[in-house]
């Protein structure tokens, strides 16, 4: 009895000691663990994922005409904006501020670019199911470029009809078509839209297609580039000495993420994001309109004439599943947005789908305390980190910007 | 003596204690499934109507790709069930959450085999994949668990 009992108290030293030395001296990693670390390196990208919806996606010549149609301020209602006015390529295609401005100011901050040729759902809340259809958005905003599709119709025949005609055949004739027509536009706008026939619509429609899927082709060239952590995790699988990489707070930063953190459930991957939708409890921001995430995009992007099953798609339906097996907007969508990917996170303030939080430290006290959701239900639970684990997990954060000083354009 | 004994328990109540709390701690905070949880892919039917078991499509199966499964389901004297009636859902039981996809039986593959489309698991953890097969022997369900 006295043998037994004097084990099991040693065993139960031994194992808070060893419990203590794993959460304050991070020296080797758990076999979950590693799994976990190797599975947010770059290495586990796989390759670029074909785009069957976009047959141009892969063209050297369509992505050359849709950089130059992302960098052309033309594209816009006041002749000032361009793709590249709010995701500045020296920037990480972002543009630090809380809310993008267009030719006036959308409800909602500016993504980066970089990987999302890997996302079934593009923008915050998922309205769109590829690159091409996202790109065609801004365009029609009033708030962004302020345009309309006949207007970037004709724009095209002006200033890039042998680039458009050499990639997608030649231009419709739009002789008749007014220089402003819509569905998306106001007063005469849309009137004269409504006005077309449907041959016309349709001719319309397809250039619009075109020229989204030209700057597709250009945005899947714009690709993460490797950091810290991944030269970090690169050692690590190839079993070598990993010290000097991350700094201990780093690493510690590091194990915190895979684990107590619980940063994992939704940034998983190489990209760190799940692709998918979540409350997390963000306030509003006052005077914005209501925003209800992901439940209103779910009929948008099923309604979309642009999207994957739709007759600008050049996908077989069989290739659609993401779109043919989407979850319904139910109460967990309310206020869900999509995770951002965490790559260079550190360096681009402020945060959250509004630019509601300014600093990265904050956004870690709101993980870290969970408040109530504005509207639907938050899906976090308090983590009751110290300032200690909050702080390694900041610092890890940083470890996730981009090496390289060269811009990508 | 009685004494020594109380004041031995109380020494070795504290790393005891520690042991505990910490144990207790790090299951919360790791979020780990039940100990017994039933891996299986085959199994009976809540009602013991089938017998179902599924193949999924992906081994092993990765966060965040979509894919599909077979199901296999027979009656309990292990004759194929065709022409069932198949609906599937899902979802973490320790988030409160569901299936991000909403799968669909999209063939009939005789033999009592049915190909599932739209099978997806966007967050590593425990999921459970719940079943309702509707048969001549009438309706039951059956949830599978896994771990990714």
């Amino acid at each position: 009895m006295r043998t037994s009992t004097a084990i099991l108290s040693a065993l139960a030293i031994g194992s808070a000691a060893a419990a203590y030395w794993t959460l304050t001296k991070p020296q080797t990693w758990t076999e979950e663990e590693t799994r976990l670390v190797l599975s947010l390196g770059l290495a586990s990208l796989p390759p670029l994922p074909a785009d069957p919806s976009n047959a141009v996606a892969d063209g050297p010549d369509a992505a050359s005409l849709g950089k130059a149609l992302f960098f052309d301020t033309r594209l816009s209602a006041n002749g000032t904006v361009s793709c590249g006015t709010c995701h500045l390529p020296e920037r990480q295609f972002q543009d630090d501020l809380p809310r993008a401005k267009g030719v006036g100011e959308t409800a909602r901050r500016t993504m980066p670019i970089a990987g999302t040729a890997y996302s079934p759902w593009l923008f915050w809340d998922g309205r769109k199911d590829s690159q091409w259809a996202q790109a065609l958005g801004p365009l029609e905003s009033a708030v962004e470029h302020g345009t309309d599709r006949a207007y970037i119709a004709h724009l095209i025949g002006v200033h890039y009809a042998d680039q458009y005609a050499a990639l997608f055949g030649p231009l419709p004739t739009l002789d008749a078509v007014p220089d402003h027509a819509g569905p998306n536009g106001f007063g005469t706008v849309l009137d004269d839209w409504l006005a077309l026939d449907d041959i016309q619509k349709d001719a319309i429609n397809r250039v619009f297609a075109n020229v989204g899927k030209a700057i597709a082709a250009y945005e899947r060239t714009i690709t993460p580039q490797p950091s810290r952590f991944d030269a970090y995790v690169d050692r690590l699988a190839a079993g070598e000495d990993t010290s000097g990489i991350l700094s201990g707070q780093e690493e510690d930063g590091l194990r915190l993420f895979v684990g107590k953190g619980e940063c994992t459930k939704c940034h998983n991957g190489p990209l760190m994001t799940d692709n998918f939708f979540h409350n997390t409890g963000v306030a509003a921001v006052p005077g914005l309109p209501d925003d209800v995430g992901r439940s209103l995009a779910v009929d948008q992007v099923l309604a979309d004439p642009f999207n994957c099953l739709g007759p600008y798609s050049d996908a077989e339906p069989g290739d659609c599943a993401e779109l043919k097996f989407l979850g319904k907007a139910g109460h967990e969508m309310i206020r869900a947005y999509k995770p951002p990917s965490l790559r260079g996170v550190a360096s681009r303030p402020p945060y959250m789908h509004a630019g509601q939080i300014a600093t990265l430290g904050e956004v870690l006290f709101h993980y870290n305390t969970a408040p109530a959701a504005p509207d639907g239900h938050s899906e976090l639970a308090p983590l009751n980190l110290n300032s200690a684990e909050l702080a390694a997990l900041e610092a890890f954060l940083g470890a996730l910007d981009p090496i390289a000083k060269e811009v990508q354009r | 003596m009685s004494n020594l004994i109380t004041r031995r328990r109380l020494f070795w109540s504290v790393p005891v204690a520690l042991l505990a709390v910490g144990g207790i701690a790090v299951a919360k905070m790791m979020q780990p499934p039940p100990a017994d949880l039933d891996l299986s892919l085959a199994k009976s039917t809540d009602q013991g109507l089938y017998t179902v078991s599924v193949e999924p499509g992906l081994s092993p199966i990765s966060v965040g790709t979509m894919h599909g499964w077979v199901v296999q389901i027979s009656t309990r004297d292990s004759k194929p069930v065709d022409h069932a009636r198949i609906a599937v859902d899902g979802g973490m039981p320790q988030h409160g959450h569901g299936l991000p996809t909403e799968p669909q039986v999209s063939a009939d593959l005789g033999e009592g085999r049915y190909q599932v489309e739209g099978m997806k698991f966007n967050m590593p953890g425990w999921w459970v994949v719940n079943l309702s097969v509707d048969g001549p022997d009438g309706p039951d369900t059956v949830t599978f668990n896994l771990v990714l």
